[in-house]
């Protein structure tokens, strides 16, 4: 029996807000299911000892000058803006809390 | 809304323990942002202090500020905060309009700074020791208008509009371990904890720390249990609380709140709340849920900090003296009675009264101006006294106009207004209009001899020793002056002339 | 002039440099051929017909002026439709994106502009990269220019089939998991991956940021490394990428030698499991590779059976949070679902509709392997396979001066073959996955066509980070060994493209 469940599809979808129809939520459960069975496999390869790895190549301490470089104009941020009003982007309202 | 029911709060001290815990906000005074070149001002015209990056276009990358760095090491340090060696950035995910990239960059697992403690003095006198779990950096977010809808306000709108100004401006986000044993003193040991970090980062520079304008934020903690009992209350967390008088209002508040459905048998929920300044109360917000998993990770676009010990070293050398330290020095070089000091950092008039003083002025005399007169008309225009059109050179200008007895009282207020309205420095304006005291002994000799000369029977009082009879001439000799005499030099002549008439 | 189209960049360089040909004769002869063959092998998703023949003008007339200009310059190129562009939209594959016009230029094409390439247009790729077919592009597949029934690699098949159809002599790719070198090995091209940081990424959109790295395409290896010197180095605006130079990648490949080198043959990708067909081509060039003065040895890297694994735990999970941006608010598509909806539902609705089903599974697994709970079991996890990914590569290198493998399992398989079956396309990548993990730099080039299809087959250079030089010096040589052999070029042993 495998952890990928239509409802954990389901929460996952919403929380990367994708609004999956259902026979997406259908094959996306069994094709997952594959996939995790498969990859859960590499926690036999590793021990509490073996640190991760989150960069290839090994940096650190790159900063940048605090110096003001020039930034777009209202006109070219708004410009791939699917609506816009008053200098801003528009979106539909928002439903949360108050 | 409708204001809870709320317990008497001598009741809920009685019944539990208060434990808080405080979230501040300090928004640094970088000149760009926290990962891009833009203008750390968010004021001007929407969506011109914007680039590809705090848009979060696709194809751009971060880029860390490195005095941003160099500021969250320097409150760090101030804090008596340890530096981590090695420090990340990581990504928290979640989707919100304001949020460029649908995920904020911030410091999770490797803050920058943590475990430190500072003293805060509350009103009373009475010290506690707040521990400091971390201090760490982020970014703002951008800001959202809401329209249509009968308030203005998120709900009830129709749409609403982004400005990414503010997107990506750093901030420092200082979280406190939670404090114990402040009893009822709790809301006061909020407002002055907060009162102490926007010392600290104003003395540090990095910040310019006005509450009012959103340099300073602070989201209060609060939980309570029964006296005795070792497992934390639950807790919640007022957002919102924006001035040191609300931190304090709010703190109480769910004290209060909290104790009265404790005491009822209920449960508190943990969520966060909102505090509204206008109704003096706390509103339930959004519940913690399951949806909030931020699934952060490391940022894999940039690399980790690792501060060098010359650098911390460096930072930690240019430190200003702690605000303990300094308090104490202050105390002793102005001298002031123990009351009248604490008052003045409570009014958080310390930096404004050092500074006028250097500028040449009487401790005495800068500490009556700013408690004085200047706190009255800032309460007034409800706004903080540091906010008045008036620098510390001209409040210590004005001073010793009246110290060297150029001016009275009555006059130097006039003068206060003048300066306020812009009309120069009060030298300047003293002189244009006029203003200066008559010390010429002349002018004020022949007004007095006609008053004298008009009032017999008060000469004769005078005369006869009834000293307090001279009152009356004074004030006749004033008016004929329009105020412009010393009132001091003009008794000394009332009896020399009364005397010699 | 068509023989123009079937020169090699470096060769171009020359002829340019001595005024024989002019650059826009040789834009020209590129966008002919674009007309005649870009519909059936359909490379391009945007063609810049008018501003690259600009470029060619402006390079024409400098270079009469007397204006010391770039090696390239005047040499034109293609660009994968994942970096942006002001001139030109930028979709990355996506219907999400389709339209979008950037407001500012990718770090690369900034180089490319500055050293005067004449950019004919913008490359197909599968949906933000994640395929290895092109068959996941919301614009519709490119074909192998070899059969056009098959595959032409992914995600970069775009580039591949622009520089095997003689559409470009040259093409930025990017590679993630192998989307330059596998396109590379199908379309009998050489491909490169620098060392991670090499090429800034600023202006590539991401994919998964601690794995994607930009590189050259080309049909022999002196083109791709003077592609490489053109677009590399520090970058301000990437901080992953490196800070000094890695030395010059054009005189490695002219100095293209084989003799005294340590090959080591990584026992886990010998060709166990691979087609026939790719093995005997192998096999073959291990032979010429050790007649020319190399030693193989073998090579133990145990870990790299968690390698692909791994990498689909790290890549849907970095991509689910570099995807988020994509939300209706500031560019992009936006679908407002019927009703008074919320921004909530709008992002919902908009990602449902201009994501495609690879790109909607991705980003449900790397959101699942970053979710509370299952972070140390899968994101966790597989950042610590990436440390033993590491350590079997600094074994490796220790015994090696370069690794080497077939680049892929399989010559261009069909459309439609493995389209259905995530895993079985995720198999391709077996190869080259590790390199990216570990972050060291890869080349595939070609060795000639499998007996049982008369497919290209490459083969797969791996030097330790920082090292791509190797990669040019050794590629170079096999390369100069197989045409001597050969008596001509890899690329002319391809079929004529049938066009209508």
């Amino acid at each position: 029996m495998s952890e990928i469940t239509p409802e954990l599809v389901r929460h996952l979808a919403s929380l990367s807000r994708i609004d999956l129809d259902e026979a997406e939520v259908a094959r996306f459960t069994e094709q997952l299911a594959v996939i995790v069975d498969s990859v859960a496999k590499i926690s036999q390869a590793i021990d509490g000892n073996t640190p991760a790895t989150s960069h290839p190549i090994p940096l650190a301490n790159v900063f940048r000058p605090d110096v003001v470089e020039p930034s777009l104009s209202q006109e070219q941020a708004l410009s791939g803006a699917p609506d816009s009003g008053q200098g801003r982007f528009r979106v539909a309202a928002i439903l949360d809390e108050e | 809304m409708a204001k809870a029911n709320l317990m008497d709060y001598e009741k809920a001290l009685e019944l539990f323990e208060v434990v808080i815990g405080l979230e501040v906000h300090v928004e640094l005074n970088t000149n760009t942002k926290m990962f891009c070149g833009c203008r750390n001002d968010f004021g001007d015209e929407p969506n011109t202090n914007v680039c590809p990056i705090c848009l979060g276009l696709p194809g751009s990358l971060p880029a860390v500020n490195g005095k941003a760095i160099e500021s969250s090491i320097s409150i760090g340090l101030a804090l008596g905060c340890q530096i981590a060696p090695t420090g990340r950035f990581s990504r928290k995910n979640y989707f919100y309009p304001d949020l460029a990239k649908n995920f904020q960059t911030s410091q999770y697992d490797e803050p920058i700074a943590f475990e430190g403690s500072i003293e805060v003095e509350v009103p009373s006198g009475n010290k506690y020791t707040v521990l400091i779990e971390r201090a760490h950096m982020e970014e703002d977010a951008g800001k959202l208008t809401h329209i249509g809808g009968a308030t203005g306000r998120i709900q009830g709108a129709e749409y609403s509009l982004v400005d990414y100004n503010r997107a990506g401006v750093p901030l420092v986000e200082i979280v406190t371990k939670p404090v114990y044993g402040s009893g009822a003193e709790a809301p006061e040991l909020a407002a002055a904890y907060v009162r102490l970090i926007r010392e600290i980062v104003k003395a540090l520079g990095v910040s310019d720390a006005r509450m009012e304008r959103g340099n300073v934020r602070c989201d209060a903690n609060v939980s309570l249990r029964p006296h005795g009992q070792e497992k934390l209350g639950t807790r919640t967390e007022t957002k919102n609380v924006n001035s040191l008088r609300s931190i304090e209002r709010a703190v109480r508040y769910e004290i209060q709140r909290q104790a009265q459905i404790l005491a009822n048998g209920g449960t508190i929920t943990q969520e966060t709340r909102h505090w509204h300044e206008d109704k003096g109360a706390t509103s339930s917000g959004r519940p913690k849920s399951d949806a909030d998993d931020y699934r952060y990770f490391p940022e894999p676009d940039l690399v980790p900090v690792q501060p060098s010990h010359e650098m911390i070293e460096r930072l930690r050398a240019a430190l200003p003296e702690n605000p303990a330290d300094r308090r104490k020095r202050l105390a002793s070089e102005w001298g002031f009675a123990e009351l009248e000091f604490r008052d003045v950092v409570n009014a958080g008039l310390m930096d404004l009264i050092e500074e006028t003083v250097a500028q040449g002025a009487k401790p005495q005399s800068a500490r009556k101006w700013y408690a004085g007169e200047l706190s009255r008309i800032a309460n007034a225009e409800e706004k903080d006294v540091s906010e008045l059109n008036i620098t510390p050179a001209q409040v210590a200008e004005l001073a010793n106009l009246v110290e060297s007895g150029k001016i009275n009282d009555r006059i130097a207020r006039e003068v206060l207004s003048a300066v306020l309205e812009g009309a120069g420095s009060p030298e300047q304006i003293v002189k244009d209009r006029g203003l200066e005291v008559v010390s010429d002994d002349g002018a004020l000799i022949a007004a007095i001899d006609e008053a004298l000369k008009s009032q017999p029977d008060v000469l004769e009082k005078i005369r006869e020793g009834k000293v307090q009879a001279a009152g009356a001439v004074i004030g006749a000799v004033m008016q004929a002056m329009k105020g412009q005499a010393d009132a001091a030099r003009v008794r000394e002549l009332v009896l020399e002339r009364a005397a010699s008439l | 002039m068509s023989d123009l189209i079937r020169l090699n960049a470096s060769e171009l360089v020359e002829l340019l440099a001595k005024g024989e040909i002019s650059s826009v004769e040789l834009t020209q002869a590129h966008l002919d051929q674009i007309a005649k063959v870009g519909d059936a092998v359909h490379s391009f998703l945007h063609i810049s017909g008018e501003s690259a023949l600009a470029t060619a003008r402006d390079v024409d007339s400098r270079r009469a002026a007397g204006e010391k200009l770039a090696d390239l310059a005047g040499v034109p190129i293609a660009v994968k439709d994942n970096l942006t562009t002001t001139d030109a939209p930028t979709t990355a594959g996506s219907k999400i994106l389709e339209g979008w016009i950037p407001p500012y230029d990718a770090t690369v094409v900034t180089k490319l502009r500055n050293q005067m390439l004449p950019i004919l247009g913008k490359t197909n790729l599968d949906e933000f990269a994640m395929g290895s077919s092109t068959e996941f592009s919301a614009f519709g597949p490119s074909k192998n220019p070899w059969d056009l029934t098959r595959i032409p690699g992914g995600s970069g098949g775009g580039s591949s089939s622009v520089v095997s159809s003689f559409q470009a002599p040259l093409a930025i790719g990017s590679d993630t998991g192998g989307s330059i070198r596998f396109p590379g090995a199908v379309t009998g091209t050489v491909g490169i991956k620098p060392t991670y940081g090499a090429v800034s990424r600023y202006g590539l959109i991401a994919l998964a940021s601690s794995l994607d790295q930009i590189g050259p395409v080309a049909r022999n290896v002196l083109d791709a490394a003077y592609l490489q010197d053109a677009i590399s180095g520090h970058d301000p605006h990437d901080s992953t990428s490196l800070p000094g130079s890695l030395g010059s990648m054009v005189e490695a490949a002219k100095r293209g030698s084989l003799k005294g080198k340590k090959v080591g043959l990584i026992k886990q990708l010998s060709g166990d499991g691979f087609q026939q067909g790719v093995r005997n081509r192998f096999a073959e060039a291990l032979k010429l590779i050790t007649d020319a003065g190399a030693e193989i040895v073998e090579v133990d890297c145990p870990s790299f059976e968690y390698a692909i694994d791994a990498y689909y735990l790290i890549l849907p999970a970095e991509a689910s949070s570099n995807l988020a941006k994509f939300d209706s608010v500031r560019f992009g598509m936006r679908v407002s679902p019927k009703g008074n909806p919320t921004i909530e539902r709008v992002m919902a609705a908009t990602r449902e509709a201009g994501f495609g089903p690879e790109v909607k599974r991705r980003i449900i697994l790397g959101t699942y392997a970053l979710s509370s709970g299952s972070f140390d079991k899968f994101y966790g996890a597989a950042q610590k396979v990436r440390t033993l990914i590491q350590r079997d590569f600094d074994a490796a290198f220790a015994k090696a001066d370069v690794l080497v493998s077939p680049t892929a399992p399989t010559t261009a398989f069909k459309f439609g073959e493995k389209v259905s079956d995530p895993l079985a396309m995720y198999l391709n990548d077996i190869a080259t996955i590790p390199a990216n993990l570990a972050g060291i730099p890869g080349i595939s080039v070609p060795i000639g066509l499998a007996d049982e299809d008369n497919l290209p087959v490459g083969i797969q250079f791996l030097a330790p980070a920082h090292e791509d030089a190797r990669l040019y010096e050794v590629g170079a040589a096999l390369e100069g060994i197989l045409e001597g052999i050969w008596g001509k070029r890899m690329m002319d042993f391809a079929p004529e493209l049938k066009v209508n």
